[in-house]
């Protein structure tokens, strides 16, 4: 109840920051973690970071569309320079891909990210790259193009803080997220 | 030579924007290193001051200062622009330029604001201007005084009454805002949470565009300032970013994904007819138009690295521009189309550094010490650039002359600081 109600409270305080726009209060506000990472609706890949017994995992369950696609993998990460998904991933892209498949209505948001070196401008493109890699290998795996749009944070959304290439790495991503 | 403006209160100076919160913390200007030629002078504390809350004076001071065209000489002397000083006194003390003002309080409770200027060297009387000033414009008459020296001694315009836009983060809270060129008076145009980068000042100064990441994803909008009015110009499928004014303030060119990757396009002002402008192999991004409009400088990554090209504002081929080193990026590009600033990367250290474009074949100039620049913008006379760098893990902004010997940062005592881009003449 209490993280519930901590989570209005941010949801009404994005509300009231965002000029002229409105944020409808069942849009999933993206909830920060500095120490944990974003957290995406029943991600089974959490960043790893070990959790303290005092520490909270935020969960947000304000998603409507969390049935069929909630207990997916959503993350997919890149090496340095580049935008190649790994074989390592191919079981989330078959996983992603045959969840669209079974349900055209189904829509996802593939959100590319990057590290914080370079500019905003650069690193917005390269994410963007990373999320039509994604994009591509979903649809030679059976998703309709039309169920996918690839978008890009850059560098501005990390998942992770700091100035080592173990932040670099957790911040090079593709997120799958609903639409 | 002499832009004689009217010295006198603006109107309507109003930021309207919803949530605009009062200017924060105001910055210091602290300055480092020494010029090559700089122009000694005094500028002696006005009578009455800081009648009005602030010395003009020393707004006055600063700006000379910031310009790395000229060092201050000390002199305490109780002068005003109502003196006759001692130009063989102020030859002593080696100066070559003097000014000195008052401040008085009107009865319907503006100010009137008067100086003068004299040449020292000559011995001769350059001028100065008086105005009455609304409270609320004193630190705008410092900045006109400011104008008015520069020019008349080194013959080129001042920046020092135009306006910086940036962006600040704080936690998950963005804010894009308009401060004096000096970094006070900050007023908030936008706040959001979520974040926004690549703001552009339209060229009559009236309207900034930038990339907002409001609706989940990076959309291009164009915001009055004065109204607080915006509109989404380029919302396609995919990102939409890296907004850039022609001159003519008609069209922009972005940087779209609509049709894959990151390519150039034009887009009328309101979003009306994009036309594609390029078509490559890789990244395009971050164009900036010359200022004659002739050209689009922008950063491509087609050769493999990304590297600095120019291309005919039309669209069509284009050249390399910068070719040392293997990462190049984020071009500014002066007034003069004669130099460009840009961010090249060394190892693990993003540097900010200038080009002679009118010399084929020129070496590239690194002038700061710095791992983490980002981001140049060029002040309207080309010679400052405004750029933002990391000190002591904080994201702040600074400016620097075209030779990286007179820097003044322009702390904040809150937030990161980043996306600066410098306003043209004229409010």
């Amino acid at each position: 109840m209490k993280t519930f109600s901590r989570h209005l409270l941010t949801v009404l305080a994005a509300a009231s920051l965002a000029a002229c726009s409105s944020v409808k209060l069942d849009d999933p506000a993206p909830v920060e973690s500095r120490t944990g990472g974003t957290v995406v609706p029943g991600s089974g890949m959490n960043n790893g970071a070990a959790s303290s017994q005092t520490r909270v995992a935020p969960v947000d369950v304000t998603n409507t569309n969390a049935s069929v696609m909630s207990n997916l993998p959503r993350v997919v990460y890149f090496d340095y320079d580049s935008y190649i998904v790994k074989d390592e991933f191919r079981p989330v892209i078959e996983a992603n891909a045959k969840a669209l498949s079974g349900d055209r209505k189904r829509h996802l948001a593939v959100e590319g990210h990057t590290d914080d070196r370079g500019s905003s401008e650069y690193n917005l493109a390269l994410g963007q790259r990373r999320a039509e890699s994604v994009v591509k290998s979903l649809t030679l795996l059976g998703a309709e193009a039309s169920q996918l749009e690839a978008v890009s944070f850059g560098k501005e959304r990390p998942a992770a803080q700091g100035e080592d290439e173990a932040a670099w790495a957790k911040n090079r991503r593709a997120e799958l997220a609903n639409r | 030579m002499l832009d004689r403006r009217q010295f006198c209160a603006a109107s309507g100076l109003a930021f309207a924007a919803p949530f605009s919160a009062p200017a924060l913390a105001q910055f210091r200007v602290e300055i480092s290193g020494v010029g090559a030629t700089q122009l000694p002078i005094a500028i002696t504390r006005f009578r009455n001051d800081d009648i009005g809350g602030t010395s003009l004076s020393a707004i006055v001071r600063a700006d000379l200062e910031r310009s790395g065209a000229f060092r201050m000489v000390e002199g305490n002397a109780a002068l005003d622009d109502t003196s006759t000083p001692s130009m063989a006194e102020w030859r002593a003390r080696a100066a070559d330029a003097l000014a000195a003002g008052s401040v008085a309080r009107l009865a319907d409770g503006r100010y009137d604001v008067r100086f003068k200027l004299w040449d020292v060297v000559k011995g001769s009387d350059l001028g100065g201007q008086s105005a009455a000033v609304d409270p609320s414009e004193l630190r705008l008459a410092a900045h006109r005084i400011a104008d008015f020296i520069y020019e008349k001694l080194t013959g080129e315009k001042g920046v020092f009454s135009t306006r910086i836009a940036y962006v600040t983060r704080a936690g998950s809270r963005y804010t894009l805002r308009v401060a004096d060129a000096d970094g006070e008076n900050g007023q908030v145009a936008l706040t959001s949470g979520q974040p926004i980068i690549s703001p552009a000042w339209s060229p009559n100064g009236k309207e900034l565009a930038y990339v907002s990441f409001e609706r989940q994803k990076a959309v291009v909008f164009v915001h009055n300032v004065a109204s607080g009015e915006r509109r989404a110009i380029a919302d396609f499928r995919g990102s939409n970013s890296a907004p850039a004014w022609a001159p003519d303030g008609q069209r922009l060119a972005v940087t779209l994904s609509r049709d894959g990757g990151s390519q150039l396009f034009s887009i009328g002002k309101n979003g009306e007819s994009p036309r594609r402008l390029a078509t490559s192999s890789g990244i395009d991004t971050e164009a900036q138009f010359s200022a004659d409009g002739r050209f689009l400088y922008f950063t491509s990554d087609r050769g493999g690295g990304p590297q600095i090209y120019r291309m005919p504002a039309a669209g069509g081929s284009a050249d390399r521009v910068t070719f040392s080193g293997g990462y190049n990026i984020s071009p500014s590009v002066s007034p003069d189309g004669r130099t460009l600033a840009y961010v090249t990367r060394a190892g693990n250290a993003f540097r900010l550094s200038v080009l002679d474009l009118s010399i084929p074949g020129a070496q590239p100039a690194t002038i700061t010490d710095s791992g983490e620049d980002e981001h140049p913008s060029f002040a309207p006379n080309g010679r400052l650039v405004v750029y933002a760098t990391k000190v002591q893990g904080r994201s702040v902004l600074m400016t620097t002359t075209l030779d990286g010997k007179i820097k003044a940062r322009l702390p904040s005592q809150t937030a990161d600081l980043r996306e600066p881009v410098w306003g043209p003449y004229g409010r």
